[in-house]
């Protein structure tokens, strides 16, 4: 069974953060950051909820795939969490598209998008017929500190939307988790109950181990990618392209040398999107997809890693 | 002998053959961040099979010189 991707859609909040707005409160600098992520700008929610990002996305997808929400059987929302904690953000979009269908969210913080598409490929291969809407959706401006330098320039806000139904574009797919609370971690909000009034409670903050994630992730897109093609029955090189998790321009660079790849079959976007954790890899195949950039019979990959810790990667031909 | 294979291999990453390396260079002075740190790091395992643990103690050649001796010991 698989699947087939018939409609893309992204979104991004208006505001636009750079590098150098960032050193008017943190002790940075825009060659600092450039050096070390590839990263000269970001989008961050200012004007916008998550869910209008989420919707607008959605709504881009829909149209993108010539559907009505009505006719929608199932919303996936990969996400660290929406505006609220229920309703879910999936269950909100689902309201606001006017869709009837039954919605859920799922975290697997930047892997996500591939988790989302794995949940979809096994409702449809239940045999029935099925549309389903995956939008994954991260707001990190509300999850980072402010006033950590070592995380707050590497994240930002996006939402990017698929639309997959029945089809047989899925080659292979891999999701791994290895549970890991050091590596990174947003602790809860502690609530208010009197009996934790005089516990100490973690922020609830990102707090990441920025050396660790970076040797995880460069082994999780060699070893991923590497499992993934072997299981399509295809070799490294006969991919077009291969989208990754767009966390940082280096881990990308690092995982292409290791594994003898050109960095034209990367696609990056690094730059002015930042880290959206389980947006950006949809939104990186949305802006390709628009500017005509996917042909049918093209290979391509996805490879994705994240919190949790969380990979996930695949092999699509593109029939769009 | 690991000495020497972690000079090759720093050469080779940072592409600058004559680049001068001792025992006491530390990651700093040979201009390397924390992500080169990482990436070197693997290499180096990669070259001699073997995994070491990386924390904040690692600051020169020497320190994982003598972290590779041990566990190829």
């Amino acid at each position: 069974m698989s699947f087939s991707i018939i409609g893309t859609g992204s979104a991004l909040p208006k505001t636009i953060q750079t590098n150098s707005d960032l050193t008017a409160f943190l002790d940075t600098s825009h060659d600092w950051i450039l050096s070390r992520t590839g990263i000269e700008a970001r989008h961050i929610c200012i004007e916008e909820s998550i869910l209008d990002i989420a919707f607008t996305a959605s709504i881009n997808a829909l149209e993108n795939a010539d559907i009505n929400p009505k006719h929608l059987d199932l919303i996936i929302c990969p996400t660290l969490g929406g505006d609220t904690i229920t309703p879910s953000l999936a269950c909100l979009v689902q309201e606001k598209l006017g869709a009837t269908c039954p919605a859920f969210d799922i975290n697997a913080a930047c892997s996500g998008f591939v988790y989302g598409l794995d949940v979809a490929d096994a409702y449809l291969s239940r045999g029935k017929p099925m549309t389903i809407l995956i939008i994954a959706v991260d707001a990190m401006s509300k999850l980072v500190d402010w006033t950590d330098r070592s995380t707050a320039v590497l994240f930002a806000d996006g939402a990017g939307a698929a639309v997959v139904t029945n089809g047989d574009d899925l080659k292979s797919i891999y999701l791994s988790a290895v549970g890991n609370q050091h590596a990174l971690d947003i602790p809860w909000a502690k609530g208010n109950h009197p009996g934790l009034s005089e516990k100490e409670l973690p922020i609830p903050y990102l707090i990441m181990d920025g050396p660790e994630v970076y040797r995880f992730a460069i082994t999780a897109i060699c070893d991923d990618l590497r499992r993934v093609t072997r299981d399509a029955g295809i070799a490294l090189e006969d991919l077009d392209l291969i989208i990754p998790h767009q966390a940082n321009q280096r881990i990308i660079e690092g995982a292409a040398k290791r594994l003898k790849l050109p960095m034209k079959k990367f696609v990056l976007r690094v730059k002015n999107q930042g880290n959206t954790s389980a947006a950006s890899i949809p939104l990186v195949l949305d802006d390709l997809n628009r500017h005509g950039q996917l042909k049918p019979g093209m290979l391509i990959a996805l490879t994705a890693f994240g919190g949790g810790l969380t990979t996930g990667a695949c092999v699509l031909t593109w029939s769009k | 002998m690991v000495f020497e294979k972690v000079v090759e291999i720093l050469r080779n990453y940072k592409d600058e053959p004559e680049l001068e390396v001792t025992l006491e260079s530390s990651f700093e002075g040979l201009e390397l961040d924390s992500l080169d740190t990482v990436e070197l790091i693997m290499e180096i395992e990669e070259a001699f099979d073997t995994s070491i643990e990386m924390d904040g103690t690692l600051k020169t050649i020497g320190d994982v010189v003598g972290l590779i001796e041990k566990a190829i010991a």
